[in-house]
């Protein structure tokens, strides 16, 4: 038996092509919705593993680090350091800014770490150029998506770092890129006054006969230095020592020190289920306007196609085709559309994901279910096309 | 079951044929107790004015639309009896498959095959094999003269060419009757008379009666018998040849 399908697209190919391009275009933008969600999920665990931590320690009652703001005094490590089961420790602070590059602003997300030891929690996991941060102060390694090369030179709130390592994969939950500096820096960039303030809280507190007393010699400068110093992080990452259960270390930290620890897989239940629950709800609710704007237009361009064909329908069912034959071709040509379509789409979203200034991660997985819903959309639709094939009276063919 | 009349059947049969459209006061007596007889090998020509009944003669034997009473044979078999039950075949597209061959006032054919199997598509159809009907077609197409046209898509025929390959097309099962709705309408005087010799040819060669229903004055001297229709009733009348 002939393919009348086959035929029909092989004679209009040309309109066939423009539009399974067509709809590929959306496909593709379906594609890449996802992509940027699935982007979104693995910035998030990129974070989380990338920073090499088994637990983080934050402030009582808060989702900190990430989610939400989080104080510690910096010192809190060593208490933990001396835990049993807590083989390294790691004072970390995150602030998000702007800084330039070039004369313009990148959005960045400044992590502090420990530099006291190459391999502390939180320091950046491998280098792509460059060194580790070696001195205490002044030198950052910065994510390659900054667009940062080795020795640049960049302006984080009063003082330039100089880059001496590149990093990749380093991004925040919101997919910035990060920049590393050492801890006492990040300490003094994310709690930094301006010097008007200063001088205004220096004048209040000598002005202040309780700080400022005449018989206690040295009061007044001890206060002043405590205002301009900070001495809090946002969090300490540990890891726990080979072998151990991370739970089992958290529940003696929450137990003994009376401060909140995450493990990793609460920390990625936050970073995932909350942070980008939002963002996950509002592309999910994309996903399904452009599933069901798809559908429409396939419905439409199949009904159209067939519309076109109505005549020769009347005389292939005058002529003794079944219904099967000529549901069968609608059905071939709608799928073979979504085939077009598909392939156009999967392409034309690997090509532009790059271009996106988020991660975009396409997964074969996604790529699979993309092909079979795409497949089951253009099966759907073409159901009204056929509905329409098969009411078609073949005395029509005849005239009069 | 099939009911073979006698040992040399009409090629169609039709006694008593009626078909009444709608319902009381707006009922419409399309066809009145239509008798009509034609023999295998026969042309015959249908005329009559618009909304005479013709088309739904027509429809009526190619078992497209259900006559209200009356009798139908095709080939010796009777395809339909009010009497008993109306259409004796379930299937009726397999009826019009296999035995009603069908050539329309365009041409209608499947613009995405080419002339060879827009003729083979009949016999796939019945389930023979593609080279069978392929050489099915080709046979025709030789019949007809435009084998040499074979491998081109519709679009690259002329007018008269594609008519000619929906005449291959409606002899393609072999079918004792073929209804021919005004096969010459569009066609110039030279053509169209071209097209009616190729009918009677055909008619002859394949043993197949035909049915032209026409209203193009320059073929009605070409018939030997005529039904005109008036009214929904026929009257026979004999031709010019």
């Amino acid at each position: 038996m002939i393919n009348l399908a086959g035929r029909d697209i092989l004679q209009s190919w040309g309109k066939y092509a423009f539009t399974g391009i067509g709809l590929g275009l959306l496909i593709g933008v379906t594609l890449s919705m996802a992509g940027i969600y699935r982007g979104m999920v693995d910035d998030a665990k990129a974070l989380i593993n990338n920073s090499g931590a088994d637990l983080w320690v934050v402030q009582r009652d808060t989702l900190g680090p990430y989610a939400e703001p989080s104080s510690l005094r910096d010192d809190v490590w060593r208490s933990l350091q001396g835990m049993s089961g807590v083989a390294e420790t790691g004072n970390a602070t995150y602030l998000t800014m702007q800084v330039q590059r070039a004369g313009q602003d990148i959005r960045v997300m400044v992590v502090g770490v420990d530099v006291t030891a190459p391999d502390k929690p939180g320091a950046p996991a491998y280098l792509v150029a460059g060194r580790a941060i070696t001195r205490s102060h002044y030198e950052a390694v910065a994510d390659i998506k900054t667009g940062f090369s080795l020795g640049d030179s960049v302006r984080i709130r009063r003082h330039h770092y100089q880059v001496v390592g590149l990093t990749q994969r380093m991004v925040s939950a919101s997919g910035d890129p990060m920049i590393f500096i050492p801890i006492k820096d990040a300490q003094e960039a994310q709690y930094l006054k301006d010097n008007d303030t200063i001088l205004n809280e220096r004048a209040r507190t000598t002005a202040n006969p309780a700080f400022n007393r005449p018989g206690v010699p040295g009061l007044l400068d001890a206060i002043i230095a405590g205002q301009s110093a900070n001495r809090n992080v946002n969090a300490v990452l540990l890891r726990v020592m080979p072998g151990l259960e991370a739970e089992q270390v958290a529940q003696d930290i929450r137990r003994w020190k009376r401060l909140q620890v995450y493990t990793r897989a609460q920390m990625e239940e936050i970073l995932v289920a909350k942070l980008t629950a939002t963002a996950a709800k509002q592309i999910g609710l994309f996903l399904v306007i452009l599933a069901v704007v798809s559908a429409a237009i396939v419905s439409f361009i199949i009904y159209t196609m067939t519309l076109g064909k109505i005549r020769e329908i009347a005389v292939l069912k005058l002529i003794g085709a079944r219904n099967f034959t000529i549901a069968g071709m609608i059905l071939q040509e709608s799928l073979g559309l979504g085939l077009v379509g598909f392939i156009v789409g999967k392409s034309v979203a690997t090509l532009w994901a790059p271009y996106f200034p988020k991660f975009v991660l396409l997964q074969t997985g996604d790529t699979l279910r993309g092909f079979l819903a795409v497949m089951l959309v253009c099966t759907l639709a073409s159901v009204v096309a056929i509905r329409a094939a098969l009411r078609v009276d073949p005395a029509t063919a005849i005239g009069g | 079951m099939s009911e073979v009349q006698n040992a040399h059947p009409e090629a169609i049969l039709i006694e008593g044929l009626s078909k009444r459209y709608g319902k009381g006061d707006a009922a419409v007596d399309a066809l009145k107790n239509v008798d009509m007889r034609v023999a295998p090998g026969e042309v015959i020509g249908l005329i009559g004015p618009s909304g005479s009944g013709k088309s739904t003669l027509l429809k009526c034997l190619g078992a497209v639309i259900e006559p209200t009473a009356g009798r139908m044979s095709i080939g010796g078999e009777t395809i339909f009896d009010s009497a008993t039950g109306g259409w004796k075949n379930s299937d009726l597209r397999a009826l019009r498959r296999d035995r009603i061959g069908f050539v329309f006032q365009a041409p209608y054919l499947i613009p995405f095959l080419n002339a060879t199997d827009n003729v083979a598509l009949l016999p796939m159809l019945a389930g023979r094999s593609n080279s069978q009907s392929r050489q099915r077609a080709l046979e025709l197409l030789q019949a007809l003269d435009i084998a040499h046209r074979a491998n081109a898509m519709v679009s690259q025929l002329s007018g008269g060419e594609q008519q000619r390959i929906s005449i291959a097309r409606a002899l393609a099962n072999q079918p004792p009757v073929i209804l021919a709705d005004e096969p010459t309408a569009p066609l110039d005087g030279e053509r169209a008379l071209n097209v009616m010799r190729i009918l009677r040819q055909m008619a002859v060669q394949y043993r197949t009666a035909i049915i032209v229903v026409t209203h193009d004055e320059k073929i009605i001297p070409t018939f030997r018998r005529i039904y005109r229709i008036r009214d929904g009733q026929t009257y026979e009348e004999q031709g010019q040849q």
